[in-house]
């Protein structure tokens, strides 16, 4: 049988992203909806009109969860309903926090803060929505990590440890799950236009440095990751397991 | 959104598109609506037809890949006949198994020559028509051992490991001018190249054993990846190495 070109398509599959407010989230949500997915967006607030309204203009369908993921004690009392609702097929770890501030100094608080929603937060629904992947052999995790995954960046010490171990979970659940049709993978963005980055790109020293060692030569937009996204989420990527897709312009190869 | 994986309209070469691998990764590539060029020593038309069966155009150029100098008339000729070069997938490759105290030259030669050098020369002379374009995909193919060092199969090693440092090298150089360079390190693949793997009982429940997929790979596998890095849905993505291999480089 040779390969469809509707094996990258999402249609009948429902997927969750998290952090499908703004930025990587959006852009994912909207990028699976375009390829026929049903996207359940997941949110801490109720302000995700501009991902709904994007999503409508395509034709694409949602429904909006919201949980604070930073709350992490709470997280899977609040996921029962949803996951006795909807056939999660394709669940995308994406909400994710930065916190700035020189390793000497850095705050206790912001450091559980961004580990508990970089990191504890992705476990706890890995492992809830996984558990009926498993059970019904099959189901597509996407974790982002970052180029922090693999460099340790600067004044981001939390940053940098939450996203080492985004990419350690991705493996460790790989080698549990591929082998009951569970792919889990991780996508690496490199430097993109979000809010997230906001800070270095208005730096403008920052923002030169930056721009001079990416061999694309530009910033990635958050729709350069809708492709990747799209791919590791369908049956195009079946034999694909604990992998980190770098959508990077080339920055570390450089 | 199918569109973003859409190839129609492109044109690829592949190397040692004839057979395993590479035939696969033809006809997928053609499935996304590619025309192709398959390039290999004895291209049947068994190959052209059953990539024409896929609704799009298909030639055969025989040719021995060793033949770095003959690349320029290679590529014209491609052009002469397909309009243009979008897409190169650089497959062809072989092994040699021996151990490494007796590694004969001869064999370590032909092994980088066509598993190295002949992907350098050909991204080179296939990258000039498209930077002149300002647009163009490269898919180098690496491997496992671009990663590790197999056993008794150092060329092999050494020359997937050159492939992945150089497709690099390349992207460094000319991500900036719109043409992608990247490779796809396949897992243990159930292809003619590793019968001798496949049939040794031990090697072949070690391998195994190992893969948390808990299965070898197959063509299929392969296509989806190259789809995904010949078209639009990958143009941020430069100098990676995509590892299709259910797993095993993280076990």
């Amino acid at each position: 049988m040779t390969f469809q070109l509707d094996y990258f398509s999402l249609k009948g599959k429902t997927a969750l992203v998290t952090g499908a407010r703004t930025g990587i989230g959006q852009a994912i949500s909207i990028g699976l909806a375009a390829a026929g997915a049903h996207v359940l967006l997941l949110g801490h607030r109720d302000n995700l009109q501009e991902t709904q309204t994007k999503i409508e203009e395509i034709g694409g369908t949602y429904d909006t969860i919201l949980i604070d993921l930073s709350k992490v004690d709470t997280i899977r009392e609040k996921l029962k309903p949803i996951i006795e609702k909807h056939e999660i097929d394709i669940l995308v770890n994406n909400a994710g926090v930065i916190y700035r501030e020189p390793a000497v100094d850095f705050n206790e608080q912001e450091w559980m803060r961004v580990i508990d929603v970089n990191v504890n937060s992705i476990f706890v629904l890995s492992q809830e929505i996984g558990r009926g992947m498993v059970e019904r052999g099959s189901g597509k995790i996407i974790n982002i990590a970052s180029l922090l995954s693999f460099q340790g960046g600067i004044f981001v010490p939390a940053y940098t440890a939450s996203k080492h171990a985004v990419v350690g979970l991705t493996k460790a659940l790989a080698n549990e799950w591929a082998g009951k049709g569970v792919q889990v993978n991780a996508i690496a963005p490199g430097y993109i236009e979000t809010n997230n980055t906001e800070a270095i790109r208005n730096d403008e020293q920052r923002n030169k440095s930056i721009l001079e060692r990416i061999p694309a030569g530009r910033w990635g937009e958050a729709d350069d990751l809708a492709g990747a996204a799209v791919f590791l989420s369908s049956k195009a990527s079946e034999y694909v397991n604990g992998h980190v897709l770098v959508v990077d312009g080339g920055w570390l190869g450089r | 959104m199918n569109n973003l994986f859409d190839l129609t309209g492109k044109v690829a070469v592949v190397t040692g598109g004839n057979r395993g691998l590479g035939k696969e990764m033809a006809l997928g590539l053609a499935s996304a609506g590619a025309d192709v060029a398959v390039v290999a020593r004895n291209v049947t038309e068994e190959v052209l037809e059953e990539i024409r069966n896929q609704g799009v155009k298909a030639i055969g150029i025989n040719y021995d890949i060793r033949n770095v100098d003959g690349y320029g008339s290679l590529v014209d000729q491609v052009i002469d006949q397909m309009g243009k070069i979008d897409i190169l997938v650089n497959n062809a490759g072989v092994q040699k198994r021996h151990p490494a105290a007796e590694f004969p030259k001869e064999d370590w030669d032909f092994v980088m020559d066509i598993n190295a050098n002949a992907v350098f020369y050909l991204c080179q002379t296939v990258g000039k028509h498209m930077l002149e374009r300002g647009k163009g995909k490269i898919i180098n193919i690496a491997s496992l051992l671009s990663f590790q060092g197999g056993l008794t199969v150092p060329a092999y090693a050494a020359s997937k490991g050159a492939v992945m440092q150089f497709t690099k090298s390349l992207a460094n150089e000319w991500a900036g001018k719109g043409v992608n360079v990247n490779c796809i390190a396949p897992g243990y693949m159930a292809t003619e190249m590793n019968t001798a793997l496949i049939e040794d009982p031990t090697r072949s429940r070690q391998i195994l054993e190992r893969i948390p997929a808990q299965r070898w790979g197959n063509g299929r596998d392969m296509q989806g990846a190259a789809i995904f890095l010949a078209s639009d849905a990958s143009d941020y993505i430069h100098g990676y190495t995509l590892a299709i291999d259910g797993g095993w480089l993280g076990r």
